[in-house]
């Protein structure tokens, strides 16, 4: 529809400027056709998404909706990670918002005033002027927005919006992703084009001055006259293109429910109910498996959020999966999802398949390699600018193929390590705390003596000879601080937050009850660990240790800053040699541990430099997720810790890439060795450098 | 079709073994005990079978400690019934677990005759008996060894490979009833997640029957020990000719060359 | 004098096995020490030949049958039994081999006699025996002392030199009839033979590992030609795979494949724990390095603090000679 208003007043102008009766007519049988179709469709999705689990988390939080607006209306998701498409976002944004919002003026003064009473009409006047600059300026900001895009896409082609053609998902089309993809764009300059061509059109056949605040359309007009476009001509012209301007309108309300375009209301929907702290694992599920068996054990929003997905790609280029060339995409996982979704469920129609020969969700509709090349590192879920969770869906796939028995062998061997020694290395548990005895003195027993910390070691810097020299570091860091500090020797236990991961939600619980019993014997009053996953663990999956009177847990990096910074720490020999700092997963986007370890570095004097992907951008080094103990994946292009360490190593004149988690120095310094970088580069742990810098046995008073 | 596992429990060697004070047996102190590896191929090669061609599992072990949990794995796996001989008193060698359980099968109600009985071709205390022969000798039926692949065909038909040296497979067919010592199933055994195996304790139940361990034993342990094993190697030095003489003898003595 | 000791000698398509002089030398040992006869016995069809080479037994006691073509437990089984309850051996060896493992259990349950397994030596000891065997995968020691005779000793390979096994007299050859059964409810119907091109690591009995010290695909042929030698497979440390030196499926370790060979050697390989992981339990671990210190040093069993490119040459032709 187009902009107008009651004729007759001198600053106003006709709607349907001399249009034919029978033209009029079938713009109004065609208008109702494309609403009708367009609920149609959204009827469809809606009892498609209605196939799906009810989850009270379904519910967006009110209290949460004002954020959620803003976010909304700032764009500032889509501004974040890239200012391009982010502006030329936020001009489409606004353009269409402002489009839309006169399209409905118009249709209320048209369609509805108008013919009930015909007095009351509100666009004339000074309204009608600021009206019609309003709506210029849209469709200004609109078409350029939509230009920058067609640029993009055209000619700048960034990799993230390729979509790849895959063999092992069905109903996943790349080229039919393409053809959509060109249709939005296409359809909305068309659209926001079209609009300016009909006003001009109308300026150069009735010539109001008043019109120049139409500026474009005044531009437009002006440049016709120019080229030779009578006012008679204009006129004539003018029928012809606003039905197909009317039509291409109609296409594009009938193209949104089908198509990406439905973020525009999915995307609400999905922000609305993004959890408030992203990372947290999701409940079981009433199925078999206590996970996603079916389409249908997703719940009714996560259907609906999927359709929210705008394929920008963002969480592909920061998925160490994807950028490793290992199978899964978080994005392509997404869209496998949403076209099976369409596929498979029931819609107004009953679906093709019966339940009984519907495909296996995990394995079937989303190959089991996707599932397991996750190392749950979170970035797609931080990343995503419409909020979509694709870990927890990960998460619950995987759940389903454990339930199902449907693990690899090296998986399955981790799984009875844990739950037969306790630990992810199938060593004796009696040889957990076996690097003590290398210690000049006694590390208290804090089964046995009340301490003030207690260290939580973890698994892998108890058993692993690499990452015990780190742990035995920290330990006589402790010690010159004049920390009093124990650990539960034989009775820590791996925590299980991997386990969970890999979908062993009940071997997670008991290793669980068996910490948390080891915890109970032991007198402390708070818990330091070295380990980000323990960290992760014990802050946010051991429920019952933070509801009990809240014992404060602390990451190593966290303590050694206190020391530094109140001065129980001194540094005698100040680190020379740049350093870079690697975020882990587990304490960075997990924790939001960001600065602590940083104020550690500034402390010891040693000018950091920040790789291109730091903080809540971070690249994973591959560990995580239970990845450490599966097999390699053949046609991998490069590990994420290769790609890390190539990262590091572009710094200029940085040494050292510093750590705060055994897994990434054991990963580090092996892809050291893969990449050749080994004279170039160092790893150490950032406990290792605090060692350095105060002087092996130096204790000093606070 | 009705097939029967036996298993039993093995020292984990992932813990330091003790020698006990007696100087002839294994401290129980840290002694931890799991599955023995190739019956666990065993029971998931039964599983295998199962579901291939329908019928029931059972599985009979000699009690030990946490045997119970790994019956009741088993049931979290598919196995039909499980039944525990009782009466041992375990200690190194298995005579006397052979023995007691091989005597012990006609006592479980409904058990014989099956079709075909899986167990592990060699356990690591194996010292004195091998369950497997026994049994078939004692049922009079036909036993294959190291065996990595078993199918049944109709017509009471069994097909098995067995493993020669070199990665050579013997090709064989069995009459059934049989006994088949399983090396390896056709493929890993499945896992069973934590959830499913507290179901089955909850649901499940395990037999038991009780044995008669035979009196005296036919082999007498009178001494045990760690072997001197070193903490690093044996560095062999000298000349790059003498280095290698050495090796090539070391070869040659554990039939290598 | 009390009742022989016997030998079972173990033929396999055509030829004896190495164990069977091993066992040969072993038993030598126990018939002198106790006074007794060394009878070597051995199942097979055309094998007279064979039974010329066995010198060093008093007396080789052959049965010719074409049942006895193949090594089949079953058959085997009851052959063995037949006569030995006919010859009445008080001392029984059996090799602890793929060929003739089924017999181990076997033979003692039809003679209804004791066994004694995992046996790396056997000693006279008055008038009984004392074996020593190794238990619970090698954690353990053992002596033992079987309470009655005769006696099934299932011997390990490796109890004695295989050369100290060898004679060159000529042993006297006595064909015996030894009862073929006609039927026992298992027949062999053929071999399979490992699929060429596509190795298994897994399955391999000797794995000739490399490391990043090899320095670079060029040296490969050092290590493929020891393997061959040796009758193994070349396998590799994950940065060799990464390199494209060897293929995926080649690769040992946490990520890789988990091995069990009789023999590992790792030709400069450092031992990180996620090597070790997959190669740990592999029975005999000779590691070539040229650190000293190298943590792969704590897994082996003999080690060789030598440049590879230098050392595996020389070890070609020392094994090369060795066979010839
Ligand atoms: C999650 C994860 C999984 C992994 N999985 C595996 C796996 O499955 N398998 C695996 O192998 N690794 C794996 N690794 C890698 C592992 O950590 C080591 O990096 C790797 O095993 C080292 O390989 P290497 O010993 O060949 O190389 P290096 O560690 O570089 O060792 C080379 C050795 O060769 C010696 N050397 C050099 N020149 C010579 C010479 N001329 N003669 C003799 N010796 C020489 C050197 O002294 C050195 O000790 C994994 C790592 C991680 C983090
Ligand atoms: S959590 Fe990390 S690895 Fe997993 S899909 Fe997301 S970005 Fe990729
Ligand atoms: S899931 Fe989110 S980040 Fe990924 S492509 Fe879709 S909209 Fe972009």
């Amino acid at each position: 529809m187009i902009w107008a208003a009651e004729a007759g007043d001198p600053v106003s102008r006709p709607v349907f400027y001399s249009l034919p009766l029978w033209l009029t007519i079938t713009f109004y049988v065609v208008a109702v056709a494309t609403l009708v179709w367009f609920f149609y469709a959204v009827a469809r999705k809606i009892r498609r998404y209605r196939s799906g689990r009810q989850d009270p988390a379904d519910r967006p939080a009110w209290r949460r909706l004002p954020g959620a607006l803003l976010g909304v209306f700032t764009n500032r998701n889509v501004l974040r990670d890239n200012w391009y498409a982010g502006l030329a976002h936020l001009a489409v944004f606004w353009g269409f918002v402002g489009l839309f919002v006169a399209t409905i003026l118009v249709l209320v003064d048209n369609d509805i005033l108008h013919p009930l009473l015909p007095s009351w009409t509100f666009m004339k006047g000074d309204f009608y002027l600021v009206f019609s600059w309003l709506a210029d300026f849209s469709g200004a900001i609109l078409v350029v927005g939509l230009a920058m895009f067609v640029f993009r896409r055209a000619v700048l082609r960034p990799r993230q919006l390729r979509v790849e053609e895959r063999d092992d998902v069905a109903f996943l089309k790349p080229r039919v992703v393409r053809w959509e993809d060109w249709a939005f764009l296409v359809l909305l300059l068309t659209a926001g084009l079209g609009g300016f061509f009909l006003e001009a059109l109308r300026i150069r056949a009735t010539n109001p001055s008043f019109e120049g605040v139409s500026f474009v359309g005044w531009l437009l007009s002006g440049w016709l006259g120019d080229t030779g476009v009578t006012a008679s001509g204009a006129d004539t012209t003018f029928g012809y293109l606003w039905v197909f301007h009317a039509l291409s309108a109609m296409a594009l309300i009938a193209f949104i429910p089908t198509s990406k375009a439905w973020h525009m209301l999915a995307g609400w929907y999905s922000l609305a109910v993004k959890p408030a702290r992203i990372g947290d694992m999701p409940p079981a599920v009433p199925t078999a498996g206590g996970g996603y068996g079916r389409l249908e054990d997703l719940s009714r929003g996560e259907l609906a959020i999927l359709e929210a997905c705008i394929r920008c790609g963002r969480c592909h280029v920061e998925c160490p999966a994807a950028e490793g060339g290992f199978p899964l995409s978080p994005r392509d996982l997404i869209l496998a999802l949403q076209v099976s979704a369409r596929r498979l469920l029931p819609g107004l129609r009953p679906a093709p398949g019966t339940t009984a020969t519907a495909p296996a969700l995990a394995g079937e509709v989303i190959p089991a390699s996707w599932l397991w090349s996750c190392t749950s590192c979170l970035a797609c879920d931080e990343v995503c600018p419409l909020g979509i969770q694709h870990l927890p869906l990960i998460l619950q796939m995987r759940r389903d193929l454990v339930a199902r028995g449907e693990v690899s062998d090296r998986i399955q061997d981790t799984l009875t390590n844990v739950m037969r020694y306790g630990n992810s290395l199938g060593q004796s548990p009696r040889n957990r705390a076996r690097w003590v005895k290398e210690l000049p003195f006694e590390v208290k027993d804090a089964r046995k003596e009340p301490v003030e910390y207690l260290w939580f070691v973890g698994d892998y810097a108890s058993f692993d000879p690499r990452a015990q020299a780190v742990t035995l570091a920290a330990a006589r860091v402790f010690h010159a601080a004049g920390l009093d500090f124990g650990i539960l020797y034989e009775a820590e236990q791996n925590t299980g937050t991997d386990v969970r991961r890999i979908g062993e939600e009940g071997l997670f619980e008991m290793q669980r009850d068996k910490n948390l019993q080891a915890l109970a014997k032991a007198q402390f009053r708070k818990i330091l660990t070295t380990d980000p996953h323990s960290y992760h663990a014990l802050t946010r999956e051991y429920g019952s240790l933070n509801g009990n009177g809240g014992v404060p847990v602390l990451h190593h990096t966290e303590v050694l800053a206190g020391l530094l910074e109140s001065g129980r720490l001194c540094i005698v020999a100040p680190l020379r040699g740049d350093v870079t700092y690697h975020d882990p997963c587990y304490l960075g986007r997990y924790g939001r541990v960001f600065d602590a370890p940083r104020r550690v570095l500034t402390a010891l004097g040693a000018p950091l430099h920040e790789m291109p992907r730091n903080r809540e951008r971070a690249f994973c080094c591959g560990a995580g997720g239970g990845r450490i103990w599966m097999e390699d994946v053949p046609g991998v292009k490069e590990r994420p810790a290769e790609s890390r360490v190539r990262e590091a190593a572009g710094l200029k004149g940085v040494g050292t890439l510093v750590v705060a988690c055994p897994k990434d120095l054991v990963m580090f310094r092996d892809a050291l060795k893969t990449t050749g970088l080994e004279e170039v580069l160092a790893v150490r742990d950032i406990v290792e450098l605090v060692e350095d810098a105060i002087g092996a046995t130096q204790r000093s008073e606070a | 079709m009705k097939t029967l596992v036996l298993l039993k429990m093995v020292p984990d060697v992932v813990e330091e073994l003790e020698v006990a004070g007696d100087g002839a047996s294994l401290s129980r102190d840290f002694l931890r005990l799991i599955i023995n590896e190739r019956d666990e191929n065993a029971l998931e090669q039964a599983l295998i079978l199962k579901e291939r061609h329908q019928g029931t599992v059972t599985v009979v072990a000699p009690d030990a400690p946490e045997v119970d949990d790994v019956l009741y794995t088993a049931l979290a796996r598919g196995a039909d019934r499980v039944v525990k001989v009782t009466g041992l008193e375990e200690g190194v060698g298995s005579a006397e677990a052979t023995v007691t359980v091989a005597a012990a099968l006609s006592s479980v109600a409904g058990l014989l005759p099956v079709d075909l009985i899986l167990t592990g071709c060699q356990a690591i205390d194996d010292l004195d008996g091998l369950v497997g022969p026994l049994v078939a000798h004692q049922l009079g039926l036909p036993y294959v060894g190291i065996v990595t692949g078993l199918d049944v065909h109709p017509g009471g038909m069994g097909r098995c490979l067995r493993e020669y040296p070199g990665g050579v497979r013997g090709s064989f067919e069995l009459d059934l009833p049989a006994v088949v010592g399983i090396q390896g199933a056709e493929k890993p055994p499945r896992y069973v997640p934590i959830a499913k195996v507290r179901a089955a304790m909850t649901s499940g139940t395990i037999e038991t029957v009780a044995g008669s361990p035979p009196g005296a034993l036919p082999l007498r342990v009178v001494e045990m020990k760690k072997p001197e094993v070193a903490e690093r190697a044996e560095m062999i030095a000298g000349g790059l000719d003498d280095i290698a003489s050495r090796v090539c003898e070391i070869l040659a003595g554990r039939g290598l060359l | 004098m009390p009742g022989a000791v016997w030998v079972i000698a173990e033929q396999w398509r055509g030829g004896l096995s190495e164990v069977t002089y091993e066992l040969l030398a072993l038993g030598r040992q126990i018939a002198d020490d106790r006074g007794a006869a060394l009878e070597a016995v051995l199942l097979g069809s055309g094998v007279v030949g064979l039974a010329e080479s066995l010198g060093l037994a008093d007396r080789v006691l052959y049965a010719d049958s074409p049942a006895f073509a193949e090594p089949v437990g079953e058959v085997g089984s009851r052959a063995l039994a037949a006569l030995a309850t006919e010859r009445k051996p008080t001392v029984v060896l059996v090799p602890i081999t793929n060929v003739s493992w089924d017999l181990v259990g076997l033979l003692p349950a039809r003679l209804g006699v004791p066994l004694v397994n995992f046996c790396m030596d056997v000693a006279a000891v008055g008038d009984g025996l004392e074996a020593r065997c190794l238990v619970f995968g090698g954690k353990m020691e053992v002596r033992a002392v079987p309470e009655s005779e005769p006696v099934v000793i299932g011997v390990l390979p490796g109890a004695r030199r295989a050369d100290a096994g060898r004679s060159t007299k000529r042993p006297e050859v006595e064909p015996v009839a030894a009862p073929a059964p006609e039927t026992c409810g298992v027949r062999l119907l053929g071999y399979e033979e490992p699929e060429a091109g596509d190795i298994d690591i897994t399955q391999q009995e000797v794995l000739v590992s490399v490391g990043r010290g090899l320095q670079g695909q060029a040296n490969l042929d050092l290590a493929e030609e020891l393997a061959e030698l040796l009758g193994g497979a070349v396998s590799a440390s994950r940065p060799a795979v990464d390199m494209g030196w060897l293929p995926m499926t080649r690769q040992v370790g946490k990520s890789g494949m988990l091995v069990k060979p009789k023999l590992y050697i790792a030709l400069g390989i450092s031992g990180a724990p996620e090597h070790v992981e997959g190669m740990k339990d592999a029975a005999l671990i000779v590691a070539v390095n040229t650190d000293p210190g190298a943590p792969i040093f704590n897994v082996a069993h003999y080690g060789v603090a030598e440049d590879l490119l230098e050392f595996v040459p020389v070890l070609i032709d020392k094994v090369k000679e060795h066979k010839s």
